[in-house]
């Protein structure tokens, strides 16, 4: 087989951002021990981000394959690589001061990050069981170890080790059900995968292949009863890590989830639905009610976005253009909300030390009330209140589940929503009623003010530019359900 | 110009109002008054225009509502009857804005109360110009928010607001009444516009109507139900236990709502509707026994009591009774004649008690009175006037109207009406009898006031005293200059279209033509109940307390106000009050709330606390609720294809 350049320049951003990689692996090795080294390289990380969505937003949109179709490049991958590469871009540029603080800002986090980055962007185009298990591993490798960064900690290397094991295992599932998958299809491409069933003819053990690979993914979404190591991983991880695992991979898993179901078991929407549904209504309900107890709001932010993934899942399991469709707004608002909440989670220090006890934000309204807005704005946006962005994730996603009929699953979504407001309304009664007994440090990093800049902005002025990403979103969708 | 009559009042209202934001009081008090003075001789022009000159007058103000079929007005209807009634309200009303500008003096919150009696006049006056029963229902349920305003206008006192919502509750009852009646009436005649009301009755009287579960005749349901309406705000036997609480208020108030215009608004909306009632005979039967039994009930209390402004409560009351039982013998000019007279004897003496209040520092119980006429000449003049006119004396004003009406009563040559005379001619002499005793203990006697109270006693100013003169004067000369008017032989020719009554029930034609005893009885009465009243409180002093002791049940039973308040109590209050204690405690609180939000959020804390355990830290627990997860979504695959 005969190598040629248009084999492979579909996969663009993704090479820039490996070749990157590779030269920083040079620069932190020789480039010194001290922070400045560490910062160079988030920088020029940085770079090689922005540089990587230029590449993406220059390139046609139009569908196209690379790597012998194990690669598929389309408007629908263009949409979420978007959304990766600005939530990763948020999450190393507001961790470079908090890091350099904890006095853990080494080189190999911006290199991990940026290798994680690629394997979610490959997750997001894969088009093979082969190259889906590739991004995966490639995705979670570098993130276990990011979470263990802290080495002097007990509770991030524990958090690292649990993360491992549990992935591991969800790997194991992943392989398993691809297997089965593979041994019942004759084929590795999803394209042929989806040629070789058919509602009628169905083998039991396609089936079981199917469920075991939807839970190991459902792992990475952390969608519930997957979800257990969620808290643990982002009380345990430091601040920066955690707001990297918040955004990103979120992203790139539910893209992965939304090719394999869409895409490989497109002709058998009717068995992957209810998976998903059972999945998605286990993660509302523990999102919810596991939230409400919790005293960190790290542990808090994790129940809420395993609440958020449950409300992806919604739409998902309507298995319908509309719920594709939904899922797309509900997780371009997610990245902003995440990306705002961690900017001020990360801002969360008292004399130096991170302080992320829920409790530590009284009286903010009081001592930074410009923080304070902007964690209410983005509170009242995740609680699903219109006109902020949540909102209309929520609305399309439940739009698309009632038009197919899954009422209950609306009526639950809905009513847990209520639940989750309570929490999310409870920081805000916190901030501005109770007062505090310790002001938060003042001295805030620019980055954290840039970003909550933006994705404040973002989330309420949503509504005015809610037609250009519905077009987007619109175009994705039809590139994600169209033929090979 | 008819229509500045009844929004002048208003204008006043909203000024005064504005002004004691700022708590301009003397502007405030300037303006209502100019006001209601600029509004009575209107008033005057437009009584001489239509009511001497014959010419009833429509004036379209706008529609109000218009809904599919229903259609109502606003539009002020001024005929006889209305010109009576402006007369009578702008009269005292104005005289009431007056004296309170004196008798207020000393409040802090004058300009609120002034913008408080202008729009009552406002209401009142809509009430009583009213085109048709919506808006009649308007102007009534606007005096009785104003009568709630003002009967609490000293809000800071428990008592005060305790009986401001009495009257209001209580007056509830009666509208219930009166909006069914309403709705009857709309369902029988299509519309609620008196012109075709009073048009189509005779044709609607050989109608039934199904109420509750019952076919009865229609006209008779209508207007029994509208009577409920004015017995609430008339205070007639049944309803009228917020009467004697709401003399709470201040005495203008008394004077000028629950005397002389508001609790008439009753006696109005009956005679309003004659035309209507004419082809009800039942109700009015009905209407002829409350009536007499409300006037000899209340005359029975109002001998007991000891509080000033009760006693002349219980009057008004008595009072009522004969309005209605004229009206229910077909009488309808009688009824409205007591009416005007009562207004200014009765404004009157509850003005001259206020004045007797003001004198003695605030002091309304009799027992503590006594003794202060050569201190108080003026006031104890006008306190004779009134009563003379009460009691009925030849040539004062009662003596017209009330013997118009027992004489009416006797007329009527039927079973109700006989019952209804002989309990007037009772009331006559009871009325006659608590009138003196009121005099006596008020004015004569030793002094029973402290002496440092004694010390203060004084005349009233002008501007409290001029008002007293001018109602003397209609207390004195209005039944002989409205006799030949209002109940002479040529009624009809001054009433016009106002009042209808059919040639069958001749009560009042009948009334000139009594045998002499008749007329004499009522005088008799009255003469023998002021000569045992002197006996018994100034001669031989101690005579009232040793009857009082004789005959201590009858006496209990009547101090007690024949024990309405206790019974109702028992019956209404207390029942309603344990219901809502159920409610609030096992319904609201123990239920919803329980099982609602309380329950909910317990039940969301439990789930919450669950999850959070479920959560222990372990990797293997996760691990196994992954795998607990694949296993249970695998099965029900698996399930599934084998069935």
């Amino acid at each position: 087989m005969a190598f040629e350049l248009a084999d492979i320049l579909p996969a663009l951003p993704e090479i820039i951002l490996s070749a990157v990689a590779l030269v920083l692996v040079l620069v932190a090795a020789y480039g010194g021990d001290g922070a400045a080294n560490a910062r160079r390289v988030a920088h020029l990380t940085l770079a090689g981000i922005v540089l990587a969505a230029i590449a993406l937003l220059s390139m046609t949109s139009a569908q196209s394959t690379a790597f012998g179709g194990m690669f598929r490049a389309d408007a629908f991958a263009d949409y979420m690589k978007l959304l990766v590469l600005m939530g990763s871009f948020a999450a190393v540029f507001m961790s470079v001061t908090p890091l350099e603080r904890d006095d853990i800002n080494k080189p190999e986090f911006s290199l991990l990050v940026i290798l994680a980055l690629v394997g979610m962007m490959l997750m997001i185009s894969a088009n093979d069981l082969m190259s889906l298990y590739m991004a995966v591993e490639l995705q979670s490798l570098p993130l276990y170890v990011v979470a263990a960064m802290r080495t002097n900690s007990l509770r991030s290397s524990e958090a690292g080790l649990k993360y491992f094991l549990l992935g591991a295992l969800s790997s194991g599932m992943l392989l398993y059900g691809a297997s089965l998958v593979y041994g019942f299809a004759g084929t590795t491409s999803f394209a042929g995968i989806a040629a070789a069933v058919s509602e009628t003819d169905l083998p039991a053990g396609f089936i079981i292949g199917m469920v075991f690979m939807i839970t190991g993914i459902a792992f990475k979404v952390s969608a519930a009863p997957f979800h257990m190591w969620t808290p643990d991983v982002y009380e345990g991880s430091p601040s920066p890590v955690t707001a990297l695992f918040a955004i990103a991979p979120k992203v790139a898993a539910i893209a992965l989830m939304l090719r394999l179901t869409y895409g490989a078991f497109g002709s058998i929407a009717l068995e992957w639905s209810q998976v998903i549904m059972a999945l998605s209504v286990a993660s509302i309900v523990v999102g919810a009610l596991g939230a409400i107890m919790q005293k960190d709001i790290k542990r808090m932010m994790a129940y809420s976005s395993i609440a958020h993934m449950g409300y992806a899942l919604a739409g998902l399991a309507a298995g319908t253009h509309e719920g594709a469709f939904g899922v797309m707004i509900y997780m371009t608002s997610y990245v902003f909300m995440g990306a705002g909440t961690f900017a001020i989670i990360l801002l969360m220090r008292r004399d130096g030390q991170s302080a992320t006890r829920i409790a530590d934000l009284r009286g903010l309204s009081k001592t930074q009330p410009l923080f304070a807005l902007g964690l209410m704005v983005m509170m009242f946006s995740m609680a699903g209140i219109p006109p902020l962005a949540g909102f209309f994730g929520k609305w399309y996603v439940f739009l698309a589940a009632v038009n197919a009929g899954l009422v209950p699953l609306a009526v639950i979504g809905v009513v847990m929503s209520v639940v989750g407001a309570f929490y999310y309304l409870r920081i805000i009664k916190i901030m501005y009623f109770e007062d505090s007994e310790a002001p938060l440090d003042q001295d805030v990093p620019l980055a954290n003010k840039l970003v909550l800049g933006v994705s404040m902005a973002v989330i309420l002025l949503f509504f005015a530019g809610l037609n250009s990403i519905m077009d987007a979103a619109n175009t994705a969708t039809m590139a994600l359900m169209a033929p090979f | 110009m008819y229509a500045l009559i009844v929004f002048l009042p208003l204008v006043g209202s909203i000024l005064a109002g504005l002004l004691s934001l700022n708590n301009q009081d003397r502007p405030a008090e300037l303006v209502t008054v100019t006001g209601l003075l600029l509004s009575l001789l209107l008033s005057v022009i437009a009584f001489a225009e239509v009511a001497i000159g014959g010419t009833p007058v429509t004036v379209d103000i706008g529609r109000w509502i218009v809904s599919g079929d229903f259609a109502a007005q606003w539009a002020l209807r001024f005929d006889t009857m209305t010109a009576v009634m402006l007369i009578v309200v702008t009269g005292v009303s104005s005289m009431v804005h007056i004296y309170s500008v004196g008798y207020m003096s000393h409040d802090n919150a004058r300009a609120r109360f002034m913008s408080y009696l202008s729009l009552f006049t406002f209401a009142m006056l809509m009430l009583v110009t009213a085109d048709n029963l919506v808006q009649l229902f308007f102007g009534w349920e606007g005096v009785g928010v104003a009568s709630y305003l003002l009967i609490g206008f000293w809000y800071k006192k428990e008592s005060a607001h305790t009986a401001a919502m009495k009257a209001f509750v209580v007056n509830r009852v009666g509208d219930f009444g009166f909006a069914l009646g309403i709705l009857a009436v709309y369902v029988l005649f299509d519309s609620v516009q008196f012109d075709v009301i009073f048009a189509q009755s005779s044709l609607i009287a050989t109608t039934n109507i199904e109420f509750l579960g019952q076919s009865l005749p229609a006209l008779e349901v209508a207007g029994i139900l509208l009577f409920i309406g004015a017995m609430g705000k008339s205070a007639q036997l049944g309803l009228h236990t917020w009467l004697p609480d709401a003399m709470e208020g201040p005495t203008p108030v008394s004077a000028l709502i629950h005397a002389a215009t508001m609790v008439t608004a009753g006696v109005f909306m009956v005679c309003r509707l004659s035309p209507m009632l004419e082809y009800a005979p039942f109700a009015l039967d009905v209407i002829t026994i409350v009536g007499a039994m409300t006037a000899i009930f209340a005359a029975t209390v109002g001998l007991t009591q000891f509080d000033i402004k009760r006693v002349i409560a219980y009057s008004t009351c008595s009072q009522l009774g004969y309005m209605f039982f004229a009206a229910g013998v077909s009488a309808y000019p009688a009824a409205m004649f007591h009416l005007t007279t009562h207004a200014f004897f009765k404004a009157l003496l509850f003005l001259g008690a206020g004045s007797v209040i003001h004198a003695l520092s605030d002091e309304q119980d009799l027992r503590n009175m006594g003794g202060i006429w050569r201190k108080i000449p003026v006031t104890y003049a006008m306190m004779w006037i009134g009563s003379l006119a009460l009691a009925g004396f030849p040539f004062f004003a009662g003596y017209y109207s009330k013997d118009m009406i027992l004489e009416a009563a006797y007329a009527a040559h039927s079973g109700v009406g006989n019952f209804a005379f002989v309990m007037g001619c009772l009331a006559a002499f009871l009325t006659a009898f608590y009138s003196w005793r009121l005099l006596i203990l008020a004015f004569h006697g030793k002094p029973r006031a402290s002496a440092d109270v004694m010390a203060h006693v004084h005349e009233s100013p002008l501007v409290m005293t001029f008002p007293l003169l001018v109602l003397a004067i209609g207390a004195i000369f209005s039944g002989w200059l409205g006799y030949e008017l209002f109940v002479g032989h040529h009624w009809q020719q001054f009433w016009g279209d106002s009042i209808f009554i059919l040639p069958t029930n001749a009560a009042l034609e009948n009334a000139h033509h009594v045998p002499t005893w008749v007329k004499l009885l009522p005088i008799g009465l009255a003469a023998s109940g002021v000569a045992i009243a002197v006996l018994c409180y100034a001669v031989f002093t101690g005579l009232s307390a040793k009857i009082a002791a004789l005959f201590w049940p009858i006496h209990l039973f009547f101090f007690n106000k024949w024990y309405f308040d206790e019974l109702y109590d028992a019956i209404f209050v207390k029942p309603a009050v344990r219901l809502g204690h159920f409610f609030w405690l096992r319904g609201d609180r123990d239920t919803i709330d329980g099982f609602g939000p309380d329950g909910v959020s317990a039940l969301v804390y439990r789930i919450s606390g669950a999850c959070s355990r479920i959560q222990t830290g372990f990797v293997f627990h996760y691990a196994f609720a992954m795998l607990i997860g694949v296993v249970v979504l695998v099965s029900w695959y698996v399930l599934r294809f084998k069935g």
